[in-house]
């Protein structure tokens, strides 16, 4: 039972695997990334680790995956050419590379002389792996390590508020959405206060804003940057 | 199983993930290629913490995880800054880190 869980469960992990880096999509890579995932969760669950299959599947396929397909989807996941194009000659390349690699990594796990590789591991206590055993060791041995995650993550969070940030001015497109109701009720250039420092943005005349279509056309006002 | 099995198909995700970054342009596919290989780390760390019957190992791959997450964070961050400034979602034409 435990060897054809492993087999479906391995098989769909390297196909899952294969599947991101095949595919030309990458709307499609994201989900075949997320099919890897519960595969691998289900091998975690064999190995006895509950509370890290259980994360995998929450967090992982969850919520990263999430945050993968809405930047796709804002980013627009353009076909990329799989064929011949430029740095194909890297392909053949990354080939060799792969399979050295594999024969590496095989020869340095498998062949480093471990008397339990050989073996379905050494004998283990009922809770082992449990939400129970985790949380102690987090809490207890591994305090350090737990609090320094802690804070790697609420680096990584305002990192990402900085980087994904609007800079500058908006585009003319972007910023027909910042009009307030006054902007359309007021006459045109009735000389309001803000009008006199020259910091607003005014709506260009019913007229003119009847000619202007073009999203690409720039507003009256130049945009102050904000 | 035997713990090597796992091993075995812990190192050919990892192979398959190095060979996806070298090939694949696209950085939201490479990003997707490292997730590939944290989680060859991830499933290898597992079978080691399985083989000693030490639950340690756990810990390092939730830990792992955590790198992960943060990773992907600040990966994604800057291909939306990217989009913003109307760059290429290319690592071929992105060889300048200027600007």
């Amino acid at each position: 039972m435990v060897e054809v869980l492993f087999f479906v469960a391995g098989i769909g992990a390297i196909a899952g695997a294969i599947g991101v880096i095949a595919v030309r999509n990458p709307f499609f890579s994201v989900l075949a990334l997320v099919s890897h995932l519960l595969c691998l969760a289900a091998l975690f669950l064999l190995l006895h680790a509950e509370f890290v299959a259980a994360a995998q599947v929450v967090v992982y396929a969850g919520a990263v995956m999430v945050l993968y397909v809405f930047v796709v989807a804002y980013v627009g996941g353009q076909d990329e050419p799989l064929g011949p194009g430029a740095g194909s000659g890297l392909r053949p390349v990354s080939m060799v590379f792969g399979a050295l690699l594999f024969i590496e990594l095989c020869a340095a796990t498998l062949g480093s002389g471990l008397k339990l590789v050989d073996t379905n591991g050494a004998h283990i206590d009922p809770g082992f792996g449990s939400a129970a055993q985790i949380g102690q060791l987090l809490l207890t041995r591994f305090l350090l390590p737990f609090e320094a995650a802690s804070f790697l993550l609420l680096i990584a969070a305002v990192g990402a508020v900085v980087l994904a940030r609007r800079r500058g001015g908006l585009t003319a497109a972007e910023d027909q959405a910042r009009y307030t109701a006054m902007d359309l009720l007021r006459p045109a250039y009735t000389g309001t206060m803000a009008e006199g420092v020259g910091g607003t943005r005014r709506l260009p005349p019913v007229s003119e804003r009847a000619a202007a279509t073009a999203p690409a056309e720039a507003p009256a006002v130049p945009v102050q940057d904000d | 199983m035997d713990i090597g099995w796992y091993l075995a198909v812990s190192a050919l995700i990892f192979t398959i993930g190095a060979a996806g970054v070298l090939t694949r342009r696209s950085p939201l596919v490479i990003l997707l290629c490292l997730e590939l290989m944290l989680n060859a780390a991830n499933l290898a760390l597992i079978a080691f913490s399985r083989m000693h019957g030490n639950a340690d190992g756990q810990i390092f791959a939730i830990i792992v995880m955590v790198v992960a997450a943060c990773e992907v964070t600040i990966g994604l961050g800057i291909i939306v800054a990217m989009h913003r400034r109307r760059l290429p979602i290319d690592v071929d034409e992105l060889r300048e880190l200027q600007g």
